[in-house]
């Protein structure tokens, strides 16, 4: 047993290497070998290799080739779906950080309630995405939310009505969306903008250099790692979104707010299509391979060039 | 955090020729601190409009808008969201995802906190061959959609008998909670000093009389932290519920959306709302009642990888 390859934690490699010695901790080890192997490593190549057979009720191994794909590239509600995702996840990784790094900023120049207000932003965070959505389902409510309330101030004519219209759904979920997830961007902003050296701010101010200006052209390019966390927590949250458009919209109005995660459960278990589910599923795969790779080799390809 | 403080000080100085008198009621002040009550207004709002609704008459919500405060306050629409409110066949209300949540988050926090320790201290002091490997796959696991994986588990489960069961749930909470959780244990017992575990060694103590002896009862703060996240995110969980467990076990989150989105019968909005509160209620007092504890639970949580 030798763990010589593995420079930052404290080694034990040199005790003596008798194999019963770490005994116990292979068995200790057990549910999480069981777990990396057979559920993420097993459960990833089997839902892989099933998305090029035609299991429909039952999962068979009846090869057809890349046959669900084609059916998958040519199906409308799969555009949608990837359209929506599109639209949704460039809207919200702009959004989310734009808000999320101002209100940090704002945080951080000492402010009186600091902590009370970081609660408030903070908060919608703790709950759920069902409960997200139903309570905006409500406010959005055309009936009696914010378009019937500002046409009793006397605008008739006022229409803001997006959980019904096919053109402006996404934006609807959208606005949920950031208020659930924005005061955890926040935080790690914050977090990260207590992290920069207090000099680097009298060094600019000796220059004459203005609190934005300072913000933008100094502080911003210096937080690039927090921002790099921060992108890749957005998007991998963005992948999964689901639980919120069920709740708030159910995919409608027709099928006008749907996204690929909905896909690929109402293929599995609904429409017990499972081959159509696993090519979603495992184009939904290749995405996060897709944006994870150059995050990986940012964050370690970089340090073993240094 | 104290560091923070000082150095938020320094940049609140206004200036770098020393302290000189503060206006409260600068113009840069005002536009602060008007940002953020208007900001904290938009985050605050939905919670004020989920309880005045909820505490409202249908008529009145019929007649008013959504941020009207009530005129007449009633409980009725809590207590029939609790007790009363229809899913499909069902009219018990709440009460049932309650306790199903109750009884999947109790053993599904303890299953996986218990792993996870475990798993961290194990891949901290007792390295063993591929060890490391292991833990890779692990925190590579969780980036992964966990729409590939859903279907080999349902597989998985009713091979061992437990779909659709409550202690099916537990066992993919456990599963799909382990690699933030070995995360977050094996950075806290890396950072124990190594010269404790040594002397234990010394003293001939084995891997689990050190782990219940020595590292269990250091570990309590951490341990304090996992609870937190996994308490939030398991009683949030729609996805899993929805797919591995059957109607008679749904969680709370599960049978809110059911109650609320079902197409039969009026809908009766403050009952509605008062059942959204409820299922948010679990994890706005962990929230509201762990303060910074949170916090660090989300920020090792958002540091994986």
């Amino acid at each position: 047993m030798t763990v010589a390859s593995d420079p930052p934690a404290r080694s034990h490699a040199q005790r003596p290497s008798r194999l019963f010695k770490n005994m116990m901790a292979k068995i200790a080890s057990i549910p999480m070998i069981l777990t990396a192997l057979v559920v993420f490593v097993g459960g990833t190549t089997w839902t892989v290799v099933h998305s090029f057979t035609g299991s429909r009720l039952l999962p068979k191994l009846n090869w057809v080739g890349v046959d669900q794909y084609e059916r998958l590239w040519n199906t409308d509600r799969w555009i949608i779906s990837i359209k929506n995702l599109g639209i949704y996840g460039v809207c919200s990784m702009i959004f989310t950080l734009v808000i999320g790094f101002t209100l940090a900023a704002l945080l951080d120049r000492k402010i009186r309630f600091e902590s009370a207000f970081r609660t408030i932003f903070l908060y919608p965070f703790a709950l759920s995405f069902v409960v997200t959505g139903l309570a905006w389902q409500w406010i959005l409510n055309p009936e009696f939310g914010i378009q019937s309330v500002v046409r009793g101030w006397g605008w008739e004519t006022f229409t803001f009505n997006p959980l019904n219209d096919p053109d402006t759904v996404m934006f609807g979920l959208l606005i949920a969306g950031l208020w659930q997830g924005t005061g955890l961007i926040m935080c790690i902003m914050l977090a990260g903008l207590r992290g920069i050296d207090e000099d680097i701010w009298k060094a600019c101010r000796v220059d004459g250099i203005g609190t934005v200006k300072t913000y933008v052209q100094v502080i911003i390019p210096m937080m690039r790692p927090v921002f790099i966390t921060s992108l890749v927590l957005i998007a991998s949250g963005i992948i999964k979104l689901y639980d919120l458009v069920v709740a708030q919209t159910n995919g409608g109005p027709g099928i006008s707010s749907e996204v690929p995660a909905k896909y690929v459960i109402n293929y599995m278990f609904q429409a017990q299509n499972l081959g159509q589910g696993f090519a979603a599923s495992t184009m939904m795969l290749c995405s996060v391979i897709i944006i994870l790779i150059p995050w990986a080799y940012l964050e370690f390809g970089g340090k073993k060039r240094g | 955090m104290a560091n923070a403080d000082i150095y938020t000080a320094a940049l609140a100085a206004d200036g770098p020729s020393g302290p000189k008198p503060k206006r409260r009621f600068s113009r840069a002040n005002i536009f602060l601190y008007g940002t953020l009550i208007v900001v904290s207004l938009y985050y605050l709002l939905p919670l004020y409009v989920m309880l005045v609704t909820s505490v409202k008459g249908m008529p009145e919500i019929r007649l008013g808008n959504v941020f009207s405060p009530p005129v007449e306050v009633t409980f009725q629409p809590w207590v029939k969201a609790w007790a009363e409110a229809c899913t499909g066949i069902n009219c018990d209300g709440l009460s049932r995802g309650f306790w199903n949540s109750v009884q999947i988050l109790i053993p599904s926090v303890i299953l996986s906190i218990a792993i996870a320790s475990v798993n961290g201290y194990a891949l901290s002091n007792w390295k063993f061959k591929g060890s490391e490997v292991f833990f890779t796959i692990l925190i590579i696991g969780a980036f992964i959609p966990y729409q590939t994986m859903l279907y080999p588990i349902v597989i998985l489960l009713r091979e061992i008998g437990l779909m659709g069961s409550i202690w099916g749930l537990v066992l993919v909470h456990s599963v799909f909670g382990m690699p933030i959780l070995t995360l977050l244990f094996r950075n806290y017992f890396a950072s124990i000093p190594e010269e404790l575990f040594k002397a234990a060694r010394v003293d001939g103590a084995g891997f689990w009389q050190i782990y219940f002896q020595i590292m269990l009862p250091m570990a309590l703060p951490i341990f304090v932290v996992a609870i937190i996240l996994q308490v939030t995110g398991i009683w949030n969980d729609f996805l899993f519920g929805v797919i591995y467990t059957k109607p008679a076990t749904y969680p709370m989150t599960v049978q809110l959306n059911n109650i609320v989105n079902s197409v039969q019968g009026i809908k009766e909005y403050n009952v509605n709302m008062a059942a959204t509160l409820l299922t948010g209620l679990v994890p706005l007092i962990i929230y509201f009642a762990s303060g910074k504890l949170f916090v660090r639970g989300i920020a090792a949580g958002a540091v994986k990888g």
